[in-house]
């Protein structure tokens, strides 16, 4: 039944109860015609839905090709094999100007992932300290953290990452006059410079121990809360886990030689070599990623602490609980409810947003595939629609994980 | 009977009231609370004074070119002398009085919403909505009434962001309307139509709907028909903003209760009516906060524009900080957009907040 039937039903069912009326004074009842008929209705709006839409895709894909012919644009995705002849300034994989065009798509994509999974981190936690820092009952502490939440926000992404590079990153003394710390560090405005870890073969063992201490701090967990459970019993399990974790693969570390060295990034002439180097851009689309973003996530978190009815802390108190176990086993649980479902859209936000790259050339995969690689070869429909099909796959994964994540945490009702 | 003397009261001990009492309360109670205070004291040392000073105190104000400048502290003399090119861009200095005109109709169209009870209210709202764009339209492009034409591409500063938000609200408002309605049809087409439509254009960064519209909207119209740069950014703007605000609206539409449909059905009313008479009125009072929230975020967006070559606010002083008539001006520029941006989005959040709790009376569910 559709929704235009809803009145339309009312109708018809009035007129069934008069036209009985009327058979009852001898009218022969008749059923509505065809045109109030709720389902003919429907159908009829639905199926002109559907031709106006196919029409338009049809008239859309007919002009697109004729226009396309008419530019003398070969349709078709093999332009991705092509040699793309553009260097990119920054990229995870091997790649210079011999690489094909199929390859500055892997660039951008692996670039706008690295970006956005730092953001989510980075931004997570510092949203997470400034929500609380704005719960805090020291005065001093909750109004700075009010000051930050209205600033951050209430200024256009945009021109805060620009602001970042240009004002900022880009005045930044040059090489010569680094900042920098010890021989280590530096920053100026080639962005900063960091010693580079080189593993040796033996390495492989303490990522092995990792590995493995990981596996069983998970299974001590498990036979922990069981024996819990069952006993009554409880059993350190934070610190023997931090023991395992850092412990053992450290005592690999050293036992197998230390099969790590750094290598420090020296000054030339004009620049830095060795070691490895952030690129400005990166470290402002980052940075102004993360400080906008949080400020995002700081209101949701403390919306979500405020959820949290006041009786649930008092009820956990009465039980005896000390103030850290209220919160990790009562208090944030709950919170976490309400938090999950905004903290997901903010999530998509940031990785969508970090397509503002193009703005500054950190060559994200907007900027470098739909930016670069379609102004050279002019394949405008295939290459925006592999990027909003990257886009669209990003926000379908995450959205999928949180929900996941959501489920776990949601409340089980009776 | 005891001679009773009256004695004069004592002052309650200060340890209780008084602005001892409340630092120790707020900002000594613990030795955590007073480490984190200091903390505090040290970022506001850190942080406020030297921006403060660089502001303020030994900012220079006046002059009009860059001697004025000392380099100490902000040059605002930069911001001051391109002030015009901020606000209107390239628009002709001559036609300056009709952009005037039309900020302070904007301006006298919204002081009564922002009042309780303003008198003409209602009446301000719709012509707010149907009356001034046309107004605005006529002034702005000019070309009948004897009005000098002036093209889009002249169009800048906070005039050309003015422009695509008010736009981008105005025209994304009723085609949410009908997406969110869409959405919840009982028609199955429809409702996989409208859906597709909503969540494709939320999973995708504005910046490629933009890109589409500059680069893709040629190829897809017959020949001929061709777009300004300006109009196509809208139709983007619009078609992304329109999904976005049909979800806020769907949530009023979800927060409507059954009975209310279902009154409006006994009492015969058809499908539309029942709508724009009983459910749309109520849906959209509940999430005014949240298209308030939309247009808030759809502001923002409009600095995207300039990806496109739009001589938005944040382009023109992009643009203005490389003059090499004036020494290092980029942070006084920024400062400037990002303080215009932040008066517009603050004020209108704290309208929001203040219209949830006025609005936080009927029912909800």
């Amino acid at each position: 039944m559709s929704q235009p039937g809803v009145g339309i039903l009312i109708n018809f069912n009035l007129g069934i109860n008069l036209s009985e009326d009327f058979a009852s004074r001898g009218v022969p009842a008749s059923k509505p015609p065809p045109w109030n008929d709720p389902f003919i209705r429907s159908m009829f709006f639905q199926v002109i839905a559907v031709l106006l839409l196919g029409y338009c895709f049809y008239s859309i894909f007919d002009n697109t090709l004729t226009n396309m012919e008419k530019r003398g644009i070969t349709t078709g995705f093999s332009f991705l094999s092509e040699e793309a002849g553009f260097g990119i300034l920054m990229s995870l994989i091997e790649y210079d100007e011999t690489y094909s065009y199929g390859r500055t798509f892997f660039v951008g994509l692996l670039n706008t992932a690295v970006v956005a999974a730092c953001g989510i981190i980075l931004a997570t936690s510092i949203g997470f300290i400034i929500g609380i820092a704005r719960l805090s009952n020291n005065w001093l502490i909750a109004k700075l953290a009010t000051i930050y939440i209205e600033i951050f926000r209430n200024i256009p992404l945009l021109l805060q990452i620009i602001f970042w590079q240009i004002a900022v990153l880009q005045t930044l003394p040059g090489p010569r006059q680094s900042l920098r710390i010890g021989d280590a560090f530096f920053l100026n405005n080639r962005g900063v410079f960091l010693p580079d870890p080189k593993f040796g073969k033996e390495f492989i063992f303490v990522i092995s121990a990792f590995l493995i201490s990981l596996i069983s701090a998970y299974i001590f967990k498990i036979w922990a809360k069981r024996t819990q459970e069952k006993t009554g019993r409880q059993y350190p399990v934070v610190y023997v886990s931090l023991g395992l974790i850092i412990g053992l693969p450290t005592i690999i570390f050293f036992l197998v030689g230390m099969p790590l060295t750094w290598e420090y990034a020296k000054l030339e002439r004009f620049s830095f070599s060795g070691g490895a180097n952030i690129i400005p851009e990166f470290i402002s689309l980052l940075w102004a990623l993360t400080m906008y973003t949080a400020a995002f996530i700081a209101e949701i978190v403390r919306s979500g602490i405020l959820a949290v009815d006041h009786g649930q802390t008092e009820a956990a108190r009465s039980l005896g609980l000390r103030n850290s176990l209220t919160l990790r086993l009562v208090v944030i649980p709950q919170a976490l409810r309400v938090i999950i479902p905004p903290l997901t859209s903010q999530y998509l936000n940031l990785t969508k947003n970090s397509s503002l790259a193009t703005a500054i050339g950190y060559p994200d995969l907007v900027s470098v595939f739909m930016g670069t690689t379609l102004n050279q070869t002019g394949q405008a429909v295939e290459i925006v629609a592999m990027t909003m099909a990257v886009y669209l796959t990003f926000s379908l994964v995450i959205s999928m994980f949180m929900n996941w994540y959501n489920k776990r945490v949601s409340l089980v009702e009776r | 009977m005891a001679d009773i003397k009256n004695s004069a009261d004592l002052s309650p001990p200060s340890e209780i009231i008084g602005p001892l009492a409340w630092l120790r309360s707020n900002l000594f109670s613990s030795p955590l609370n007073s480490i984190s205070t200091l903390i505090g004291l040290y970022i506001v040392y850190a942080l406020f004074i030297p921006v403060i000073d660089w502001a303020f105190v030994s900012a220079d104000w006046l002059g009009n070119n860059k001697d004025a400048c000392s380099l100490k502290g902000a040059c605002w003399v930069f911001v001051i002398q391109r002030l015009d090119f901020f606000i209107y861009g390239f628009y002709p200095d001559a036609e300056y009085w009709r952009v005037n005109i039309i900020f302070v109709l904007l301006a006298l169209l919204i002081m009564p919403q922002m009042v309780e009870k303003a008198p003409y209210k209602r009446f301000s709202g719709w012509f707010f909505l149907t009356g001034f764009p046309i107004i605005a339209g006529v002034l702005l492009l000019g070309g009948i009434l004897g009005l000098e034409p002036v093209s889009t591409d002249k169009w800048g500063g906070l005039l050309l962001t003015l422009v695509i938000s008010f736009v981008g609200i105005i025209a994304a408002l009723p085609l949410g309307v009908l997406l969110a309605l869409g959405r919840r049809s009982k028609m199955p087409a429809i409702r996989i139509i409208c859906t597709a439509f909503i969540e494709l254009w939320r999973g995708v960064p504005l910046i490629s709907v933009l890109f589409m519209a500059s680069v893709m909207l040629p190829l897809f119209l017959p020949d001929g028909a061709n777009f300004n740069k300006l109009l196509r950014a809208l139709i983007g703007i619009v078609m992304f903003q329109s999904a976005y605000m049909a979800e806020v609206i769907r949530g009023g539409l979800q927060a409507i209760p059954k009975g209310q449909y279902e009154a409006a059905a006994s009492l015969g009313l058809g499908y539309w009516k029942s709508m724009s008479l009983i459910i749309l009125p109520q849906a959209l009072k509940l999430v005014i906060p949240g298209i308030v929230n939309t247009f808030i975020a759809l502001f923002k967006d409009t600095t995207l524009v300039l990806i496109i070559g739009l001589f938005d606010l944040l382009q023109t002083v992009n643009s203005a900080i490389v003059d090499p008539n004036w020494p290092q001006v980029s942070t006084e520029g920024f400062v400037f957009a990002g303080f215009v941006f932040w008066i517009f989005c603050f004020s209108m959040s704290r309208y929001s907040i203040a219209l949830e709790r006025k609005l936080d009376t009927g029912h909800k569910r």
